[in-house]
């Protein structure tokens, strides 16, 4: 009867050297508070800020991958408001001129439209803290002015899944840059849906909107939505529209709260950042940061599938990661005509090899091992492990009752009857007989 | 021996010379200030190891001379505060770029002047620390925001001074205590470490007894600085090299002696005999009449430039000040004064939703027209003469009877101040009755400090107004 319409604002921090604004190290996870600050990102009386090229550059990276048109001027903007963790009363930010307009990232629910890719500085970090007996409230700066990136997106998305599955890819573009860790446990990528919902076969956008700010994972993402879109359905049955607020995702009480209604909406009084001369930038700068750009998920995925004959899922699976897709290739030539690319496909994700350790020949060597082994069929192992266990019913008890050792006693039984068959392949079948007996 | 007296230049000559010791000139500035700071209000603070400071200093260019500076300025050691009770008890934990500079090249930061509070104003009065005087007559106002420094300099209690300007904050105070002083273009000197009023437009620069003492304090503190993105990576050229260029063959633009505020009055009688002189050296001299609108080599009333600079600089102010929210320094906000106060109102009003367009972004499109008139005269013209204000320094208390005071008296800078052209205050007139002075402005085009400083040096060489200007 509804229809969700909910568009989503990312912030994603750049992992950066240093401050979007200064010299200060941009990398603040788990440092001593106020250690990694100066005069500009303390907003210090006199302190004027310098962009950092390189998150310029990256911010314009990411609209490319992301198929935005780079804006040829552009320029920052200040944007005011009273909070202790924002130390000038502004936040440096971009208003109407953002680097990148426009863009997409395709889901299997259909495109999401990409509004805008902008730059700007992160505020710092309040802790409340019992000081001596005293409920205080305590300022770190030592997030003050690091590089954000913000993208926002239109409101393409219709369901709590098909926004989760557009995070997830935006997510591992941004991973694939290298211009993010993007690690939501850090917030290092910050999520806030804009939720609303209208009757189906409606097409205007709906006349309020709620949205849930500051969500750090995708479960999390997909539980406030849902939650918003069962609230607002509940509301608008009774028909009047749900006030148009901001909420906040309650972990503990598994549901959003109200924090912050329209009427209290800020005048953020956005004007040109006088400290910094406007940005201009050239058709061959911008062409020559897309010359950098790496291979992207969807088209590495692509490859792989009419390359290596993989299934969708299995390159899907593959191309997870740069890191993963990286370590496959390789190992796929190491493979050279020994095993296909299938072969190797199915190894890594059966086998799921720590790729920091394994190497790409050690894994070969392995699936080389294993290839010698006897293929014992299903029926054989199952046979033989239901002789074992009914004959080692202590055993069995043992297990049952959490000895874990248990196990490797009976597969080394397993094992004796058929000495040529995969270790891994008797432990599994062998675990699940004991778990169904 | 009144080494106080001595300019930039002499002072630093003596001292290489070995003619005069850093104790003997530090002591009769001290002596000065001892006798006239209680009546003058021009230093909040001393650094008591000044002379050991510039003992050390002989060897560098600026011989390690007492120089004053305007308390916006960035000193650590040295409390800073902007003249604002809000910053009252701020000692800074970094240095202004243009201080480390000084310093560098052998300056002492003989202690910081008095201002306008936050730079608000061109008087001095607004200082929550009590109003300067004017040192030529104590019954009168010294000008403003760099009073204190202009102060300073015409009271002998320095050798030079800096002082910075957002629209007329170096040249105004200059005129009215009778010394010089330049501004230059803006993007010229580094803002990093100065206490921010219109970013847009501030700029810093030097106070002192002659055009040749300005000319070699900028050579010290001017060029490009990493921390501060406004200012240009150009080459600075030396501009005491320029000195002894002359006028000859250079075309000067007479500007708004025709305004009706202005028409026979002392300022505008100083400036049109300025021309004169500047012809009889050799320059053509042209009035270029007041226009109500945009046209050949005419001069846009300067009300739009009042417009345009008050609802700017007012957006800017709110926006700068919103970090003194009371969190971090030592006023609250109940500490900022009733000048600060209506700038930050008007501000963020002007640049709240609904209303930016029509004050904030068309007063951008306007300053874009002056820029455009500016670019046009200076086709024509290699430098623009002017009087600095419409006229004498005003009695003490005149700016409290009106909230546009500030606006009125720089009204003839804002323009070029908007339009970030580097421009000179130098002495072209005295009133032997009040002791009071008029100032000549002389304007260049951007990065033409050059051209400002041949014109200045020229006039003030071939007159009789600025007393020390025949001694270097």
């Amino acid at each position: 009867m509804y229809e969700p319409v909910i568009g989503l604002e990312i912030h994603v921090e750049l992992k950066t050297k240093s401050g979007m604004f200064c010299g200060c190290p941009a990398d603040h996870f788990a440092k001593v508070p106020n250690t990694g600050t100066c005069p500009v990102c303390l907003g210090l009386p006199g302190a004027t800020p310098v962009p950092n090229k390189k998150a310029v550059e990256w911010t314009i990276m990411l609209g490319l991958a992301l198929g935005s048109t780079i804006a040829e001027f552009s320029k920052f903007d200040r944007k005011h408001y009273f909070y202790p963790d924002l130390p000038k009363g502004y936040q440096i930010s971009q208003y109407d001129q953002p680097l990148c307009r426009g863009g997409k990232i395709e889901t299997s629910f259909g495109p999401v439209r990409i509004h805008r890719v902008h730059l700007e500085e992160d505020t710092g970090k309040l802790q409340h803290a019992t000081v001596n007996g005293e409920k205080v409230t305590l300022v770190d700066f030592n997030r003050s002015g690091v590089p954000l990136v913000e993208i926002v997106t239109e409101a393409d998305i219709h369901s709590a899944e098909a926004a989760k599955e557009f995070l997830k890819k935006l997510h591992q573009i941004v991973r694939y840059l290298g211009i993010s860790d993007a690690d939501m446990e850090k917030g290092s990528m910050r999520l806030e849906p804009n939720i609303s919902l209208r009757k189906v076969g409606e097409t205007g956008l709906p006349a309020y909107k709620v949205e849930v700010k500051n969500i750090n994972s995708f479960r999390f993402a997909e539980r406030a939505i849902k939650y918003e879109i069962e609230r607002h359905a509940r509301i608008l049955d009774t028909g009047v529209n749900p006030a148009q607020e901001t909420r906040g995702w309650d972990e503990a009480k598994n549901a959003t709260v109200s924090q912050r209604t329209k009427e209290e909406a800020a005048d953020y009084r956005y004007f040109p950042e006088p400290d910094i001369p406007p940005m201009r930038f050239t058709k061959q700068y911008i062409a020559a940061i897309g010359s950098t750009l790496p291979e992207l998920p969807d088209v590495k995925r692509m490859r792989f599938e009419k390359t290596y004959g993989l299934h969708t899922a299995d390159a899907a699976q593959l191309t997870d990661t740069r890191a993963l897709a990286d370590y496959y290739e390789e190992a796929v030539k190491v493979a050279g005509t020994m095993f296909t690319p299938k072969d190797v496909a199915n190894w890594i994700i059966n086998k799921k090899p720590d790729i920091d350790t394994v190497l790409p020949a050690a894994l070969i060597a392995s699936l080389k091992d294993a290839k010698a082994t006897v293929a014992v069929s299903a029926d054989d192992l199952s046979g033989i492990i239901s002789t074992v266990l009914a004959e080692n019913a202590k055993a069995v008890a043992d297990y049952k009752a959490g000895k874990q050792q248990s196990a490797m006693f009976l597969m080394g039984l397993v094992r004796r009857k058929l000495p040529k068959a995969d270790t891994k392949v008797i432990l599994d079948a062998l675990k699940k007989e004991l778990d169904n007996t | 021996m009144n080494l106080h007296r001595l300019t930039l230049t002499q002072a630093i000559d003596k001292l290489k010379k070995k003619e005069i010791s850093h104790a003997e000139l530090y002591k009769d500035v001290h002596d000065a200030i001892s006798e006239k700071n209680t009546e003058l209000n021009i230093y909040l603070a001393l650094d008591p190891e000044a002379v050991s400071k510039g003992e050390k200093l002989l060897n560098t260019p600026l011989a390690g001379v007492p120089i004053a500076v305007k308390d916006n300025f960035l000193t650590p050691g040295l409390e800073t505060t902007a003249s604002s009770n809000v910053l009252k008890g701020f000692m800074p934990p970094y240095e202004s770029t243009v201080i480390s500079r000084l310093k560098k090249s052998g300056g002492v930061v003989v202690g910081k002047t008095n201002m306008d509070a936050w730079a608000h104003g061109s008087s001095t009065e607004t200082s929550d620390f009590g109003p300067t005087k004017n040192p030529r007559n104590p019954e009168y106002l010294p000008g403003g925001s760099s009073g204190g420094s202009a102060a300073a300099v015409a009271a002998n209690l320095c050798i030079a001074a800096i002082g910075s300007e957002t629209a007329g904050s170096i040249r105004q105070p200059a005129a009215w205590c009778g010394v010089v002083g330049l501004k230059p273009t803006y993007g010229r000197t580094s803002r990093y470490g100065v206490v921010a009023m219109a970013s847009s437009t501030d700029t810093p620069g030097p106070i002192g007894k002659t055009v040749r003492d300005c000319a070699l304090v900028f050579n010290h503190i001017a060029g490009h600085d990493p921390y501060n993105a406004s200012t240009s990576t150009d080459p600075v050229p030396d501009l005491t090299k320029q000195l002894d260029g002359g006028v000859k063959g250079m075309k000067i633009g007479l500007c708004y002696v025709d305004h009706h505020a202005l028409r026979g009055t002392p300022a505008a009688d100083a400036v049109i005999t300025a021309g004169k002189v500047f012809e009889q050296l050799g320059a053509v001299v042209e009035p270029v009449p007041v226009s109500d609108e945009v046209k050949p080599k005419h001069m846009l009333n300067p009300d739009y430039a009042i417009g345009v600079y008050t609802v700017v600089q007012r957006g800017e102010v709110s926006s700068n000040l919103a970090r003194y929210d009371g969190v971090r320094y030592g006023g609250d906000r109940g500490a900022f004064g009733d000048e600060a106060k209506r700038r930050i109102m008007l501000g963020t009003f002007t640049l709240s939703h609904g209303y930016a367009d029509k004050y904030y972004v068309r007063a951008q499109q306007v300053r874009s027209l002056i820029i455009q008139n500016f670019h046009e005269l200076f086709s024509h013209y290699d430098v623009l003469i002017s009087p600095t204000s419409p006229g004498f320094a005003q009695k003490l208390g005149a700016s409290t009877q009106s909230p546009m005071y500030g606006e009125l008296e720089d009204m003839l800078l804002e323009a070029s101040s908007v339009s970030g052209l580097p421009g000179i205050n130098v002495p072209c007139f005295r009133d032997p009755a009040t002791n009071l002075y008029i100032g000549l402005n002389i304007m260049g085009n951007l990065w033409q400090e050059a051209k400002v400083i041949r014109a200045a040096h020229a006039y003030e060489q071939a007159t009789d107004w600025n007393e020390w200007a025949k001694k270097s």
